[in-house]
Protein backbone atom coordinates (compact mmCIF):
# COMPACT_ATOMS: atom_id res chain seq x y z
CA UNK A 1 0.00 0.00 0.00
CA UNK A 2 1.39 3.19 -1.27
CA UNK A 3 0.31 6.87 0.40
CA UNK A 4 0.19 10.36 -1.83
CA UNK A 5 -0.31 13.78 0.05
CA UNK A 6 -0.48 16.73 -1.61
CA UNK A 7 1.03 19.63 -0.10
CA UNK A 8 -0.81 22.20 -2.47
CA UNK A 9 -4.21 20.47 -1.37
CA UNK A 10 -3.42 20.33 2.01
CA UNK A 11 -4.91 23.26 4.46
CA UNK A 12 -3.49 22.31 7.62
CA UNK A 13 -6.24 20.83 9.36
CA UNK A 14 -4.19 18.68 10.88
CA UNK A 15 -6.50 15.46 11.15
CA UNK A 16 -3.94 12.94 9.54
CA UNK A 17 -1.32 14.22 12.59
CA UNK A 18 -4.04 13.53 15.20
CA UNK A 19 -4.88 10.29 13.59
CA UNK A 20 -1.52 8.91 13.39
CA UNK A 21 1.40 10.93 14.38
CA UNK A 22 3.66 7.63 13.23
CA UNK A 23 2.52 8.56 9.70
CA UNK A 24 2.40 12.16 9.36
CA UNK A 25 4.29 15.16 11.42
CA UNK A 26 3.24 18.90 11.39
CA UNK A 27 5.99 21.63 10.38
CA UNK A 28 6.21 25.12 12.15
CA UNK A 29 3.40 26.07 10.13
CA UNK A 30 1.11 23.46 10.60
CA UNK A 31 0.97 21.88 7.35
CA UNK A 32 0.89 17.78 7.23
CA UNK A 33 4.81 16.41 6.58
CA UNK A 34 4.41 12.72 5.35
CA UNK A 35 6.57 10.55 7.52
CA UNK A 36 7.21 7.63 5.10
CA UNK A 37 8.35 7.70 1.94
CA UNK A 38 5.81 5.65 -0.08
CA UNK A 39 5.09 2.65 1.16
CA UNK A 40 3.03 2.13 4.48
CA UNK A 41 3.93 -0.25 6.59
CA UNK A 42 1.29 -2.97 7.00
CA UNK A 43 0.69 -2.32 10.67
CA UNK A 44 -0.34 0.97 9.59
CA UNK A 45 -2.89 0.38 6.99
CA UNK A 46 -5.47 0.91 9.16
CA UNK A 47 -4.16 4.56 10.28
CA UNK A 48 -3.71 5.59 6.88
CA UNK A 49 -7.35 4.56 5.47
CA UNK A 50 -8.40 6.65 8.29
CA UNK A 51 -6.30 10.02 7.65
CA UNK A 52 -7.96 9.30 4.01
CA UNK A 53 -11.21 9.18 5.15
CA UNK A 54 -10.93 12.27 7.75
CA UNK A 55 -8.94 15.25 5.69
CA UNK A 56 -11.51 17.30 4.52
CA UNK A 57 -9.30 18.18 1.22
CA UNK A 58 -9.05 14.80 -0.29
CA UNK A 59 -5.02 15.98 0.13
CA UNK A 60 -4.38 12.11 1.23
CA UNK A 61 -4.82 9.33 -0.96
CA UNK A 62 -3.96 5.57 -0.87
CA UNK A 63 -2.90 3.10 -4.20
CA UNK A 64 -2.28 -0.29 -4.28
CA UNK B 1 -31.06 39.98 17.71
CA UNK B 2 -33.60 38.99 20.20
CA UNK B 3 -34.66 43.29 20.56
CA UNK B 4 -35.45 43.20 16.96
CA UNK B 5 -38.82 42.09 16.15
CA UNK B 6 -38.64 40.48 12.61
CA UNK B 7 -40.66 40.40 9.41
CA UNK B 8 -42.03 36.24 9.18
CA UNK B 9 -40.76 34.22 6.30
CA UNK B 10 -42.96 33.52 4.11
CA UNK B 11 -40.83 30.42 2.05
CA UNK B 12 -37.78 29.43 2.81
CA UNK B 13 -37.09 29.30 -0.57
CA UNK B 14 -37.60 32.65 -1.68
CA UNK B 15 -37.14 34.39 1.78
CA UNK B 16 -35.05 33.18 3.57
CA UNK B 17 -33.37 34.72 7.05
CA UNK B 18 -30.47 33.68 8.85
CA UNK B 19 -31.20 36.03 11.36
CA UNK B 20 -34.54 34.92 11.77
CA UNK B 21 -35.25 33.06 15.13
CA UNK B 22 -37.65 30.35 13.15
CA UNK B 23 -33.94 29.63 11.23
CA UNK B 24 -32.26 29.51 14.68
CA UNK B 25 -34.55 26.86 15.72
CA UNK B 26 -35.01 24.49 12.62
CA UNK B 27 -32.24 25.28 10.47
CA UNK B 28 -30.99 21.39 9.98
CA UNK B 29 -34.72 20.98 9.06
CA UNK B 30 -34.67 23.61 6.80
CA UNK B 31 -31.41 22.86 4.80
CA UNK B 32 -32.50 19.10 4.61
CA UNK B 33 -35.93 20.63 2.71
CA UNK B 34 -33.56 22.84 0.74
CA UNK B 35 -31.26 20.79 -0.46
CA UNK B 36 -33.62 18.63 -2.48
CA UNK B 37 -36.32 21.39 -3.93
CA UNK B 38 -34.10 24.37 -4.07
CA UNK B 39 -30.31 23.87 -3.27
CA UNK B 40 -29.62 27.43 -4.10
CA UNK B 41 -31.68 29.66 -2.37
CA UNK B 42 -32.36 33.32 -2.24
CA UNK B 43 -33.99 35.95 -0.50
CA UNK B 44 -34.14 39.62 -0.75
CA UNK B 45 -33.38 40.43 2.23
CA UNK B 46 -30.24 42.56 3.38
CA UNK B 47 -29.77 43.37 -0.13
CA UNK B 48 -30.32 40.09 -1.44
CA UNK B 49 -28.80 36.87 -0.75
CA UNK B 50 -28.24 33.17 -1.51
CA UNK B 51 -28.16 29.75 0.35
CA UNK B 52 -26.79 27.00 -0.73
CA UNK B 53 -27.17 23.71 0.83
CA UNK B 54 -25.03 21.05 -1.05
CA UNK B 55 -21.93 20.02 -0.20
CA UNK B 56 -20.19 20.22 -3.46
CA UNK B 57 -21.22 23.85 -3.93
CA UNK B 58 -20.59 24.51 -0.41
CA UNK B 59 -16.79 23.21 -0.83
CA UNK B 60 -16.60 25.00 -4.27
CA UNK B 61 -17.67 28.18 -3.49
CA UNK B 62 -15.20 28.52 -0.47
CA UNK B 63 -12.60 27.17 -3.17
CA UNK B 64 -13.31 29.93 -5.50
CA UNK B 65 -10.93 28.62 -8.36
CA UNK B 66 -12.54 31.46 -10.23
CA UNK B 67 -12.70 34.59 -8.36
CA UNK B 68 -16.49 34.85 -7.83
CA UNK B 69 -16.25 35.63 -4.65
CA UNK B 70 -14.78 37.85 -2.44
CA UNK B 71 -14.15 37.92 1.84
CA UNK B 72 -13.82 41.68 2.01
CA UNK B 73 -17.40 40.92 3.82
CA UNK B 74 -18.02 37.51 5.96
CA UNK B 75 -20.80 38.73 8.38
CA UNK B 76 -24.06 39.30 6.36
CA UNK B 77 -24.99 42.88 7.39
CA UNK B 78 -27.39 45.81 6.34
CA UNK B 79 -24.48 48.49 7.70
CA UNK B 80 -22.34 49.89 4.56
CA UNK B 81 -18.72 48.82 5.26
CA UNK B 82 -16.00 51.49 5.93
CA UNK B 83 -13.08 49.34 6.52
CA UNK B 84 -10.12 48.50 4.06
CA UNK B 85 -10.97 47.76 0.61
CA UNK B 86 -10.14 44.28 -1.14
CA UNK B 87 -7.94 42.37 -1.39
CA UNK B 88 -7.03 43.74 2.67
CA UNK B 89 -10.37 43.83 3.74
CA UNK B 90 -11.22 44.51 7.77
CA UNK B 91 -9.75 42.19 9.60
CA UNK B 92 -7.17 40.59 7.87
CA UNK B 93 -6.95 37.54 6.41
CA UNK B 94 -10.74 37.13 7.09
CA UNK B 95 -11.81 39.11 5.01
CA UNK B 96 -8.89 39.48 2.71
CA UNK B 97 -8.34 37.87 -0.80
CA UNK B 98 -5.94 36.16 -2.67
CA UNK B 99 -2.62 36.94 -3.76
CA UNK B 100 -2.70 39.28 -0.23
CA UNK B 101 -4.33 36.68 2.22
CA UNK B 102 -1.59 34.07 1.81
CA UNK B 103 0.90 36.43 3.04
CA UNK B 104 -1.46 37.55 6.00
CA UNK B 105 -2.39 34.34 6.89
CA UNK B 106 1.20 32.87 6.84
CA UNK B 107 2.29 35.92 9.29
CA UNK B 108 -0.43 33.76 12.07
CA UNK B 109 0.37 30.14 11.18
CA UNK B 110 3.51 29.84 13.46
CA UNK B 111 1.51 30.19 16.82
CA UNK B 112 -1.68 28.15 16.39
CA UNK B 113 0.32 25.48 14.84
CA UNK B 114 -0.44 22.02 17.03
CA UNK B 115 2.62 21.89 19.09
CA UNK B 116 2.74 25.23 20.05
CA UNK B 117 -1.27 25.27 20.78
CA UNK B 118 -0.25 21.66 22.88
CA UNK B 119 2.04 23.85 25.31
CA UNK B 120 -1.49 25.63 26.67
CA UNK B 121 -3.65 22.58 27.67
CA UNK B 122 -2.28 22.43 31.08
CA UNK B 123 -3.31 26.51 31.62
CA UNK B 124 -6.74 25.79 29.54
CA UNK B 125 -7.39 22.59 32.02
CA UNK B 126 -6.64 24.49 35.08
CA UNK B 127 -8.96 27.29 34.06
CA UNK B 128 -11.76 24.69 33.21
CA UNK B 129 -11.77 23.12 36.76
CA UNK B 130 -11.51 26.47 38.49
CA UNK B 131 -15.08 26.95 36.81
CA UNK B 132 -15.90 23.98 37.74
CA UNK B 133 -15.11 24.52 41.35
CA UNK B 134 -17.09 27.32 40.78
CA UNK B 135 -19.84 26.48 39.22
CA UNK B 136 -20.49 23.17 41.17
CA UNK B 137 -20.41 25.29 44.68
CA UNK B 138 -23.41 27.44 42.95
CA UNK B 139 -25.08 24.03 41.63
CA UNK B 140 -24.77 22.79 45.27
CA UNK B 141 -26.64 25.80 46.68
CA UNK B 142 -29.19 25.44 43.86
CA UNK B 143 -30.55 22.06 43.91
CA UNK B 144 -28.38 20.77 41.71
CA UNK B 145 -28.80 23.32 39.26
CA UNK B 146 -26.05 25.68 37.05
CA UNK B 147 -25.92 27.33 33.19
CA UNK B 148 -23.63 25.02 31.50
CA UNK B 149 -23.14 27.74 28.25
CA UNK B 150 -22.68 30.52 30.74
CA UNK B 151 -21.01 29.72 34.06
CA UNK B 152 -18.88 27.27 31.95
CA UNK B 153 -18.58 27.30 28.32
CA UNK B 154 -18.61 30.84 27.69
CA UNK B 155 -15.87 31.57 29.85
CA UNK B 156 -13.15 29.15 28.34
CA UNK B 157 -12.44 30.83 24.80
CA UNK B 158 -12.32 34.52 26.28
CA UNK B 159 -9.92 33.33 29.27
CA UNK B 160 -7.54 31.18 26.42
CA UNK B 161 -6.92 34.11 23.98
CA UNK B 162 -6.87 36.83 26.18
CA UNK B 163 -3.52 35.06 27.68
CA UNK B 164 -2.64 34.38 24.09
CA UNK B 165 -3.40 38.31 22.59
CA UNK B 166 -2.04 39.46 26.21
CA UNK B 167 -4.69 40.97 27.20
CA UNK B 168 -5.84 41.78 30.64
CA UNK B 169 -7.60 38.25 31.73
CA UNK B 170 -10.64 40.64 33.49
CA UNK B 171 -11.47 42.25 30.26
CA UNK B 172 -13.66 39.18 29.58
CA UNK B 173 -16.73 41.16 29.92
CA UNK B 174 -15.26 43.99 27.80
CA UNK B 175 -14.74 41.79 24.50
CA UNK B 176 -18.07 39.83 24.89
CA UNK B 177 -19.62 43.26 24.65
CA UNK B 178 -17.75 43.92 21.67
CA UNK B 179 -18.37 40.79 19.81
CA UNK B 180 -22.45 40.85 20.50
CA UNK B 181 -22.25 44.06 18.59
CA UNK B 182 -20.46 42.70 15.46
CA UNK B 183 -21.70 39.35 15.17
CA UNK B 184 -24.63 38.70 17.14
CA UNK B 185 -26.23 42.00 15.93
CA UNK B 186 -25.34 43.27 12.27
CA UNK B 187 -27.88 46.13 12.23
CA UNK B 188 -26.82 49.39 13.14
CA UNK B 189 -25.70 49.92 16.47
CA UNK B 190 -24.88 53.16 17.94
CA UNK B 191 -21.77 52.75 19.78
CA UNK B 192 -20.80 56.10 21.49
CA UNK B 193 -16.19 56.49 19.96
CA UNK B 194 -15.16 55.96 23.21
CA UNK B 195 -16.70 52.81 23.84
CA UNK B 196 -15.58 51.07 20.64
CA UNK B 197 -13.50 47.87 20.22
CA UNK B 198 -11.20 50.29 18.30
CA UNK B 199 -10.23 52.57 21.21
CA UNK B 200 -10.06 49.96 23.54
CA UNK B 201 -7.63 48.39 21.45
CA UNK B 202 -5.51 50.70 20.86
CA UNK B 203 -4.40 51.62 24.03
CA UNK B 204 -3.96 48.51 24.34
CA UNK B 205 -1.49 47.86 21.57
CA UNK B 206 0.54 51.09 22.49
CA UNK B 207 0.92 49.75 25.85
CA UNK B 208 2.71 46.42 24.39
CA UNK B 209 4.58 48.92 22.08
CA UNK B 210 5.77 50.76 24.56
CA UNK B 211 7.24 47.83 26.31
CA UNK B 212 7.76 45.23 23.52
CA UNK B 213 9.00 41.75 24.69
CA UNK B 214 10.92 39.19 22.21
CA UNK B 215 9.22 36.41 23.27
CA UNK B 216 5.78 37.70 24.05
CA UNK B 217 2.03 36.75 23.67
CA UNK B 218 0.42 37.48 20.19
CA UNK B 219 0.33 41.63 20.22
CA UNK B 220 4.10 41.61 20.26
CA UNK B 221 4.31 39.35 17.72
CA UNK B 222 2.12 41.00 15.39
CA UNK B 223 3.90 44.29 16.20
CA UNK B 224 7.35 42.31 15.50
CA UNK B 225 6.69 40.40 12.35
CA UNK B 226 7.34 42.26 8.76
CA UNK B 227 4.92 42.05 5.51
CA UNK B 228 6.44 43.04 2.63
CA UNK B 229 9.62 44.16 4.44
CA UNK B 230 7.55 46.39 6.41
CA UNK B 231 6.49 46.39 9.91
CA UNK B 232 2.46 46.14 9.85
CA UNK B 233 0.20 48.92 9.64
CA UNK B 234 -1.59 49.88 12.92
CA UNK B 235 -5.03 48.96 11.11
CA UNK B 236 -3.49 45.72 10.25
CA UNK B 237 -2.71 44.90 13.93
CA UNK B 238 -5.99 46.37 15.25
CA UNK B 239 -7.90 44.32 13.21
CA UNK B 240 -6.05 41.26 13.36
CA UNK B 241 -6.26 41.28 16.86
CA UNK B 242 -10.21 42.17 16.85
CA UNK B 243 -10.60 38.92 14.60
CA UNK B 244 -8.82 36.89 16.53
CA UNK B 245 -10.85 37.95 19.14
CA UNK B 246 -14.43 37.41 17.50
CA UNK B 247 -13.50 34.45 15.86
CA UNK B 248 -12.35 32.27 18.73
CA UNK B 249 -14.99 33.38 21.52
CA UNK B 250 -18.47 32.74 20.13
CA UNK B 251 -17.46 30.16 17.91
CA UNK B 252 -15.34 27.73 20.63
CA UNK B 253 -18.35 28.61 23.24
CA UNK B 254 -20.68 27.23 20.72
CA UNK B 255 -18.94 24.08 20.34
CA UNK B 256 -18.56 22.88 23.91
CA UNK B 257 -22.26 24.36 24.69
CA UNK B 258 -24.03 21.95 21.80
CA UNK B 259 -21.48 19.16 22.75
CA UNK B 260 -23.13 19.61 26.22
CA UNK B 261 -26.41 20.04 25.25
CA UNK B 262 -25.97 16.85 23.10
CA UNK B 263 -24.81 14.78 25.90
CA UNK B 264 -27.05 16.22 28.69
CA UNK B 265 -30.20 14.43 26.58
CA UNK B 266 -28.11 11.08 25.69
CA UNK B 267 -26.81 9.32 28.69
CA UNK B 268 -25.51 6.70 26.46
CA UNK B 269 -23.01 8.69 24.52
CA UNK B 270 -22.19 10.58 27.70
CA UNK B 271 -21.25 6.87 29.45
CA UNK B 272 -19.12 6.09 26.23
CA UNK B 273 -17.66 9.72 25.98
CA UNK B 274 -16.36 9.03 29.71
CA UNK B 275 -16.05 5.16 29.80
CA UNK B 276 -14.19 4.99 26.23
CA UNK B 277 -11.02 7.73 25.77
CA UNK B 278 -10.47 5.92 22.37
CA UNK B 279 -13.17 7.18 21.12
CA UNK B 280 -13.30 10.94 22.20
CA UNK B 281 -11.07 12.32 19.01
CA UNK B 282 -13.58 10.53 17.16
CA UNK B 283 -16.29 11.73 18.86
CA UNK B 284 -14.54 15.70 19.24
CA UNK B 285 -14.76 15.63 15.50
CA UNK B 286 -18.81 14.20 15.09
CA UNK B 287 -19.77 17.26 17.86
CA UNK B 288 -18.34 20.10 15.26
CA UNK B 289 -19.58 17.98 12.45
CA UNK B 290 -23.41 17.65 13.60
CA UNK B 291 -23.56 20.61 15.59
CA UNK B 292 -21.03 23.10 13.29
CA UNK B 293 -21.34 26.40 14.62
CA UNK B 294 -20.42 28.29 12.19
CA UNK B 295 -21.80 29.75 8.67
CA UNK B 296 -19.67 32.44 6.98
CA UNK B 297 -20.22 34.71 4.31
CA UNK B 298 -18.94 35.83 0.97
CA UNK B 299 -19.68 38.69 -1.22
CA UNK B 300 -20.17 38.09 -4.89
CA UNK B 301 -17.17 39.64 -7.02
CA UNK B 302 -18.52 39.16 -10.57
CA UNK B 303 -21.89 38.14 -12.06
CA UNK B 304 -21.99 34.39 -13.17
CA UNK B 305 -24.14 31.31 -12.78
CA UNK B 306 -24.75 28.84 -10.06
CA UNK B 307 -26.58 25.77 -10.30
CA UNK B 308 -28.72 28.48 -13.01
CA UNK B 309 -29.49 30.92 -10.44
CA UNK B 310 -28.03 34.47 -11.46
CA UNK B 311 -25.52 35.65 -8.68
CA UNK B 312 -25.30 39.47 -9.52
CA UNK B 313 -21.54 41.33 -8.01
CA UNK B 314 -22.47 42.61 -4.77
CA UNK B 315 -25.22 40.11 -3.85
CA UNK B 316 -24.28 38.24 -0.69
CA UNK B 317 -24.01 34.37 -0.54
CA UNK B 318 -23.91 32.41 2.62
CA UNK B 319 -21.27 29.32 3.12
CA UNK B 320 -23.60 26.86 5.67
CA UNK B 321 -20.88 24.63 6.59
CA UNK B 322 -23.22 23.18 8.93
CA UNK B 323 -25.51 22.56 5.96
CA UNK B 324 -22.68 20.91 4.11
CA UNK B 325 -22.18 18.87 7.32
CA UNK B 326 -25.46 16.81 7.04
CA UNK B 327 -25.40 16.59 2.95
CA UNK B 328 -26.15 12.71 3.07
CA UNK B 329 -24.01 12.72 -0.98
CA UNK B 330 -21.17 13.36 1.22
CA UNK B 331 -21.37 11.78 4.63
CA UNK B 332 -23.64 8.42 5.25
CA UNK B 333 -26.43 8.48 7.78
CA UNK B 334 -25.70 12.54 7.32
CA UNK B 335 -28.83 12.90 9.62
CA UNK B 336 -27.34 10.13 12.42
CA UNK B 337 -25.13 11.61 15.17
CA UNK B 338 -22.56 8.45 15.40
CA UNK B 339 -20.14 8.98 18.25
CA UNK B 340 -17.50 6.96 17.13
CA UNK B 341 -17.78 8.17 13.51
CA UNK B 342 -14.78 6.94 11.19
CA UNK B 343 -15.03 8.73 7.87
CA UNK B 344 -15.68 12.52 8.74
CA UNK B 345 -14.32 14.55 6.70
CA UNK B 346 -16.40 17.71 7.80
CA UNK B 347 -16.20 21.28 7.05
CA UNK B 348 -16.55 22.92 10.56
CA UNK B 349 -13.37 24.81 10.28
CA UNK B 350 -14.24 25.76 7.08
CA UNK B 351 -12.63 24.24 3.34
CA UNK B 352 -9.81 26.19 1.49
CA UNK B 353 -7.60 29.17 1.59
CA UNK B 354 -9.49 30.27 5.08
CA UNK B 355 -9.24 26.88 7.44
CA UNK B 356 -9.76 27.82 10.35
CA UNK B 357 -6.98 29.53 11.83
CA UNK B 358 -8.00 28.68 15.07
CA UNK B 359 -8.95 25.34 14.59
CA UNK B 360 -6.10 23.32 16.52
CA UNK B 361 -6.60 25.94 19.09
CA UNK B 362 -10.21 25.36 19.32
CA UNK B 363 -9.92 21.60 19.34
CA UNK B 364 -7.68 21.72 22.24
CA UNK B 365 -10.28 23.84 24.10
CA UNK B 366 -13.13 21.69 23.12
CA UNK B 367 -11.22 18.27 24.03
CA UNK B 368 -10.17 19.73 27.83
CA UNK B 369 -13.56 21.36 28.34
CA UNK B 370 -15.41 18.40 28.01
CA UNK B 371 -12.88 15.85 29.58
CA UNK B 372 -12.62 17.96 32.42
CA UNK B 373 -16.08 18.18 32.62
CA UNK B 374 -16.78 14.47 32.75
CA UNK B 375 -14.12 13.68 34.92
CA UNK B 376 -15.68 16.16 37.26
CA UNK B 377 -19.61 15.21 36.83
CA UNK B 378 -21.00 11.65 36.38
CA UNK B 379 -24.32 12.25 35.29
CA UNK B 380 -26.43 15.55 34.49
CA UNK B 381 -29.26 16.19 32.28
CA UNK B 382 -31.34 19.89 31.30
CA UNK B 383 -33.54 20.94 33.81
CA UNK B 384 -35.93 22.30 31.09
CA UNK B 385 -35.70 21.52 27.15
CA UNK B 386 -37.25 25.00 27.20
CA UNK B 387 -35.21 26.78 28.93
CA UNK B 388 -32.43 26.61 26.61
CA UNK B 389 -31.61 29.57 24.20
CA UNK B 390 -29.55 29.34 20.93
CA UNK B 391 -28.27 32.40 19.05
CA UNK B 392 -29.48 33.58 15.56
CA UNK B 393 -27.36 34.99 12.88
CA UNK B 394 -24.13 33.37 11.92
CA UNK B 395 -22.72 31.21 14.96
CA UNK B 396 -25.00 29.07 16.47
CA UNK B 397 -25.27 27.34 19.83
CA UNK B 398 -26.68 27.37 23.09
CA UNK B 399 -26.83 30.60 25.01
CA UNK B 400 -27.91 29.61 28.04
CA UNK B 401 -28.45 26.00 28.56
CA UNK B 402 -29.74 25.12 32.44
CA UNK B 403 -28.35 21.93 33.45
CA UNK B 404 -28.87 19.58 37.02
CA UNK B 405 -25.56 17.87 38.32
CA UNK B 406 -27.45 14.35 39.31
CA UNK B 407 -24.66 12.48 40.05
C1 LIG C 1 -15.13 25.53 17.26
C2 LIG C 1 -14.66 26.74 17.10
C3 LIG C 1 -14.43 27.38 15.76
C4 LIG C 1 -15.09 27.19 14.58
C5 LIG C 1 -16.25 26.25 14.29
C6 LIG C 1 -14.47 28.06 13.61
C7 LIG C 1 -14.85 28.13 12.28
C8 LIG C 1 -14.20 28.86 11.32
C9 LIG C 1 -14.54 28.87 9.92
C10 LIG C 1 -15.69 28.10 9.31
C11 LIG C 1 -13.66 29.66 9.27
C12 LIG C 1 -13.60 29.91 7.77
C13 LIG C 1 -13.91 31.29 7.39
C14 LIG C 1 -14.17 31.48 5.93
O1 LIG C 1 -14.17 30.54 5.13
O2 LIG C 1 -14.43 32.64 5.58
C15 LIG C 1 -12.77 30.18 10.27
C16 LIG C 1 -11.74 31.07 10.01
C17 LIG C 1 -10.92 31.61 11.00
N1 LIG C 1 -10.92 31.29 12.34
FE1 LIG C 1 -12.13 29.96 13.25
N2 LIG C 1 -13.46 28.76 14.20
C18 LIG C 1 -13.40 28.36 15.52
C19 LIG C 1 -12.50 28.81 16.47
C20 LIG C 1 -11.49 29.70 16.24
C21 LIG C 1 -10.51 30.12 17.20
C22 LIG C 1 -10.39 29.62 18.62
C23 LIG C 1 -9.71 31.05 16.57
C24 LIG C 1 -8.53 31.80 17.11
C25 LIG C 1 -8.48 32.56 18.09
C26 LIG C 1 -10.19 31.19 15.23
C27 LIG C 1 -9.64 32.03 14.29
C28 LIG C 1 -9.96 32.04 12.95
C29 LIG C 1 -9.30 32.88 11.98
C30 LIG C 1 -8.17 33.85 12.25
C31 LIG C 1 -9.89 32.60 10.74
C32 LIG C 1 -9.56 33.23 9.39
C33 LIG C 1 -8.62 32.38 8.60
C34 LIG C 1 -8.39 32.90 7.21
O3 LIG C 1 -9.20 33.68 6.71
O4 LIG C 1 -7.38 32.53 6.60
N3 LIG C 1 -11.27 30.37 15.05
N4 LIG C 1 -13.11 29.67 11.51
S1 LIG D 1 -5.79 16.22 7.26
FE1 LIG D 1 -5.48 16.83 5.14
S2 LIG D 1 -5.54 19.04 5.13
FE2 LIG D 1 -5.29 18.36 7.20
S3 LIG D 1 -3.11 18.46 7.58
FE3 LIG D 1 -3.61 16.39 6.98
S4 LIG D 1 -3.33 16.43 4.81
FE4 LIG D 1 -3.43 18.53 5.40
Amino acid sequence: MKIKYSRELCQGHNRCYMLAPELFDVDDEGYAVLLVDGEVPAELHEKAQLCVDNCPEYAIELTE
Amino acid sequence: MEDLVKEPVADWATDFDHSHPDYGANAPAIWDELRTTCPVAHSERFGGMWLPTRHDDIAAIAANDDGNYTSQRVVVSAVEDESMPAPIGGAPPITSDPPFHADARRLLLAPFAPKVINEITPFARQFCNDLLDDALAKAQANDGVFDAAVDYAQSIPVRVIAKMLGLPPEDGDIFRRFIHQIVENPVDHDVADEDSIEVYLDAQIDKHKADPKPEGDLIDHLLRVELYGEKLSDEHVRGTVILLLIAGIDTTWSAIGSSLWHLAQNPDDLKRYRDEPEIRPFAQEEFLRFYAPVTMARLVAQDHELRGCPMKQGDWVLLPFPAANRDPEAFDDADTFIIDRQKNRHGAFGLGIHRCLGSNLARMELAVALDVFVERIDEFELVDPEAVRFSTGQIRGPRELPIRVTR
